[in-house]
């Protein structure tokens, strides 16, 4: 039998209530999150063709630009 | 320019290569031990003993601080692939959007669906149920491994696809025949078969330390036995593997091969060299020897790449330099190919870009017949083709070494434990804590020889790694692999921490 909505929803609620170890764990994926997202990814890891380049055309061309430069290694 | 474009390329191929490596850490014991508790589970089902129910909740909790800690450790290497690595990223982009979007879509959802079940429906949850979440958690955890271990194996064999001048990108042709190209295949069943072995010597390593301080010593035995039952298991199939794996390298990536086992002159009935010293100053091309000192063992390299004791299996220098007698293409000739195909391709882009139709196709007739060597166009000098020897070389052979240290182990143990005396051979039990720290060493030595061997390579043959990067500064890339090694240091400290004081504390928690 399917549980409904709310049983589910009350499952992952007594569940989360009930962690000892678990609120450890939870506080160290909420910061590491934090960290690689909203610092990280915002402050250091911006995707460099979309954030220099308006279009797929315009992301193709530079990287066809790359390849055709003949860059020594 | 060119030193500072180099510098950058170090440095993200420094900061890919430790993140990476931290990674690794965390996800073998998450695709081990899943399976090794639903066994553990499935023995507590079969038999209702309630204790087997403690030992099966007591290796959850580890796996859980496992999970924890490692879970997204490997977004990190997503972020460097749009910052440091963006021709690269574009140019593989419809290869592995599909690959990692399966992933995400469907490997994760269905482990975070069940995770839940797993941790919080003991009390909840049928025992049916409950077991069947742990099953689903094990297959889902290593069905997540299966589509990220395909796009690498794209990487080390590029396949089933076909690149496309106006876009600069490869183009998958066919879905299945990269997600089931032999190289996948095998890299997947490889990866997988080293992570239950690691996870079976965590496992036999904390329990050996129960029974050295003569705690919790039933809990350890019967773990002991199940995890070496697996050991072994996987230690046999990592082994067949792996010469499949060997096999298949010597035809796709022979240079790769040529590394792992120090080999700068081809020759018939190539011996395999079972230890050695290389010689450090030895170059492509000069007389200076291979190594120091070696123990080989003849025909032995022969058999493994070929299945054919007396063939000839190319070197370093054959494969340099070429070798027409073996008909043997070296990256010399494939340099000159490469350098018309990137001539070619720029021909092409300025022919498209001033509407010379007729020159467009001119240049695109030229360029694919000699696309399959664009990667080396980029190379200037053969010896560039050549990935580091050593590094390769010592990797590959600390693999295999401890490697067949590990099915000893397994068999000493089942051996003892079938003569009753497992606890009583304390040498034994600090062996396997040991073990637990040469698992880890061996899994790394592996992703060593599979991803130092394919250099200069970022896709075998298509695209080295000096032009698969950005051009970005180097500073901005130093400073990230200084953060990255702090963050990932921090969460390694905390994963030890946190373990160390569940495995004091034991199933009484």
């Amino acid at each position: 039998m399917m549980a409904s909505p709310r049983q589910l929803f009350e499952f992952y609620r007594q569940g989360f209530r009930s962690m000892v170890l678990g609120r450890t764990l939870w506080k160290i994926v909420a910061l590491k999150l934090f960290l690689m997202f909203a610092v990280l990814k915002l402050l250091f890891f911006s995707n460099f063709l979309e954030k220099n380049f308006h279009s797929d055309a315009e992301r193709s061309a530079h990287v066809l630009d790359n390849l055709t430069k003949a860059v020594p290694r | 320019m060119g030193n500072e474009i180099l510098s950058t390329v170090n440095w993200s191929r420094a900061q890919f290569a430790m993140t990476a490596m931290y990674h690794w850490i965390f996800v073998p014991l998450t695709l081990g031990l899943s399976f090794l508790i639903a066994f553990f589970e499935s023995i507590y089902v079969k038999t209702g003993d309630e204790s087997w129910k403690k030992l099966t909740k007591f290796w959850m909790t580890l796996f859980g601080i496992n999970f924890a800690i490692g879970v997204a450790t490997g977004i990190i290497m997503e972020f460097q692939f749009g910052t440091n690595w963006s021709n690269y990223s574009w140019m593989v982009g419809d290869i592995f959007g599909a690959p990692l979007a399966v992933e995400g879509i469907f490997a994760f959802f269905l482990e975070a669906t069940f995770f839940a079940v797993m941790f919080f429906g003991w009390e909840r949850a049928t025992k049916g149920f409950h077991l069947f979440s742990t099953w689903m958690v094990a297959f889902g955890s290593n069905l997540s491994a299966v589509w990220i271990l395909v796009a690498n194996g794209w990487m080390q064999n590029p396949t089933a696809m076909a690149f496309n001048p106006d876009k600069a990108r490869f183009e998958m042709q066919n879905f299945f025949d990269v997600a089931l190209s032999p190289t996948a295949v095998q890299k997947f069943t490889h990866t997988t078969g080293s992570a239950f072995l690691l996870s079976s010597l965590f496992v036999m390593g904390i329990s050996g330390l129960f029974l050295l301080q003569k705690r919790h010593q039933l809990l350890a035995q019967r773990s002991m036995v199940v995890a070496a039952v697996l050991g072994l298991i996987s230690s046999v199939f990592v082994a067949f593997n792996g010469d499949e794996s060997a096999f298949h390298i010597a035809h796709r990536q022979p240079m790769k091969l040529a590394a792992m086992e120090g080999l700068y002159d081809g020759q018939e009935k190539a011996p395999i060299v079972l230890m050695g010293i290389i010689n450090a100053n030895k170059k492509p091309g000069d007389n200076l020897p291979a190594f120091h000192q070696e123990v080989k063992v003849p025909g032995m390299l022969s058999l493994l790449a070929n299945r054919d004791f007396g063939s000839f299996v190319p070197g370093v220098n054959d494969l340099v330099y070429g070798n027409p007698e073996r008909k043997i293409v070296g990256a010399q000739q494939r340099i000159a190919s490469g350098k018309i195909a990137v001539a070619e391709l720029t021909r092409y882009k300025n022919a498209k870009k001033s509407g010379d139709e007729v020159g467009a196709a001119q240049a695109l007739a030229l360029f694919n017949q000699h696309k399959d060597n664009l990667g080396y166009g980029y190379l200037n000098d053969p010896a560039e083709a050549v990935p580091p020897v050593a590094l390769t070389f010592y990797a590959f052979h600390i693999m295999i070494a401890l490697g067949s240290l590990f099915p000893i182990i397994f068999i000493a143990v089942l051996w003892f434990a079938y003569r009753g005396t497992l606890a009583s051979h304390r040498w034994l039990s600090w062996v396997c804590f040991a073990c637990l720290f040469l698992g880890y060493v061996a899994s790394q030595a592996g992703w060593v020889v599979a991803e130092v061997g394919r250099q200069p390579w970022a896709i075998q043959g298509l695209l080295p790694v000096g032009v698969a990067g950005t051009a970005i500064a180097a500073a901005s890339v130093k400073t990230t692999f200084f953060i990255f090694l702090t963050l990932f240091t921090a969460l390694l400290i905390a994963e030890i921490g946190i373990m160390v004081k569940q495995i004091k504390i034991g199933p009484e928690a």
